[in-house]
């Protein structure tokens, strides 16, 4: 966050300094995409709040955490695609179902598809993609994911 | 009622219709609605604190970086250097997936191949330097380590495989707007 920061205000600067008028164009069209995204993002966001109360950390931990084998993977596959929480959450969220004894596995599987596949994302992706690509694109992602966690389960 | 107001209003008229929910929700107390409404502050905060520096440095990648010069190094026939590069563009990234979507939009725009912008995406969900500490520290090197190594094949099958598939397809990557 604080890198991002840093990153924007020195090229703001520099570019400011090379040229002025090249800066406030970027600066509008930058704004300009922005606002036309914004709609689309506060429906996700909408969408991403209601999940997340129907189906809250400590579910999440306690499906989770009962799920032996494949009824583990596969409650991990689905949790994991649907939601959509940051990274500083989910790694220590990891961490908790490790230590309360859940298989490796069964993390891996979580982790990835939590980050390879977004299905609460879809109808913006699609505003870019369009409906059938993007569709196409998690659906490869939901079986990479899926194989990226079962073979680290085997190495963990 | 002119019609940028009716613009405003389709545009937004669901997200007012949201915040008059949570504001009804907080005087009638009704829980279900405050807890939706603390979510959704959370998610809020994050994208507005993170988003509007992202498409500043959009805009400035977009007025400064030429079409020629992109496309040379990340266009179709930009080969195995061309991975490497959208590989380590989005390695320096962090933030959530739907941040990544205007960049591919811009990526596209500007000449970046249709491969190389679903390795992008694939290699903007996978592996992010800035969050490495943590999934380290939270969960170990080893997992970290496997995950990057059986991760990197993948969403380059992917890419591959998409091209593939849309080759001819007249496929775009649309702006929205």
């Amino acid at each position: 966050m604080i890198e991002l920061a840093l990153t924007t205000v020195l090229a703001l600067l520099l570019s400011f300094l090379a040229d002025r008028d090249k800066t406030l164009a970027g600066l509008k069209k930058g704004a300009g995409m922005f606002l036309n995204i914004l709609p689309a993002m506060l429906g996700v966001l909408i969408l991403v709040s209601v999940f997340l109360y129907l189906v809250p950390a400590s579910l999440m931990t306690a499906w989770l955490g009962k799920g032996t084998g494949w009824t583990g993977i596969v409650s991990a596959a689905v949790l994991g695609s649907i939601s959509l929480i940051p990274g500083f959450i989910a790694f220590p969220l990891g961490a908790i179902l490790l230590h309360s004894g859940v298989s490796f596995q069964v993390i891996a599987v979580f982790i990835t598809t939590l980050m390879m596949v977004g299905f609460l994302t879809l109808p913006l992706e699609a505003k870019y993609f369009g409906w059938r690509v993007s569709l196409l694109r998690n659906a490869l992602s939901f079986a990479g994911a899926l194989l990226v966690g079962l073979l680290m389960g085997n190495f963990l | 009622m002119n019609s940028r107001a009716i613009g405003f209003l389709k545009k937004f008229g669901f997200f007012l219709l949201f915040a008059v929910f949570i504001a009804v929700s907080h005087i009638g107390s009704f829980a279900a609605g405050k807890e939706i409404g603390k979510n959704f502050r959370v998610f809020f905060l994050e994208m507005i604190l993170i988003l509007p520096l992202m498409f500043i440095l959009i805009g400035l990648f977009d007025v400064w970086v030429p079409r020629e010069r992109l496309m040379r190094h990340l266009g179709p026939g930009s080969g195995a250097w061309g991975i490497l590069w959208v590989v380590l563009l989005a390695m320096l990234q962090a933030g959530p997936l739907y941040g990544a979507f205007p960049v591919a939009a811009l990526l596209w725009r500007k000449g970046c191949s249709v491969r190389n912008v679903f390795i992008y995406l694939g290699a903007f969900t996978t592996i992010k330097i800035p969050m490495l500490a943590f999934e380290v520290g939270f969960l170990g090197w080893k997992f970290s380590l496997l995950r990057g190594l059986f991760s990197f094949p993948v969403f380059i099958a992917i890419g591959f495989l998409l091209a593939f598939y849309l080759k001819n397809r007249q496929f775009e990557v649309r702006e929205p707007g």
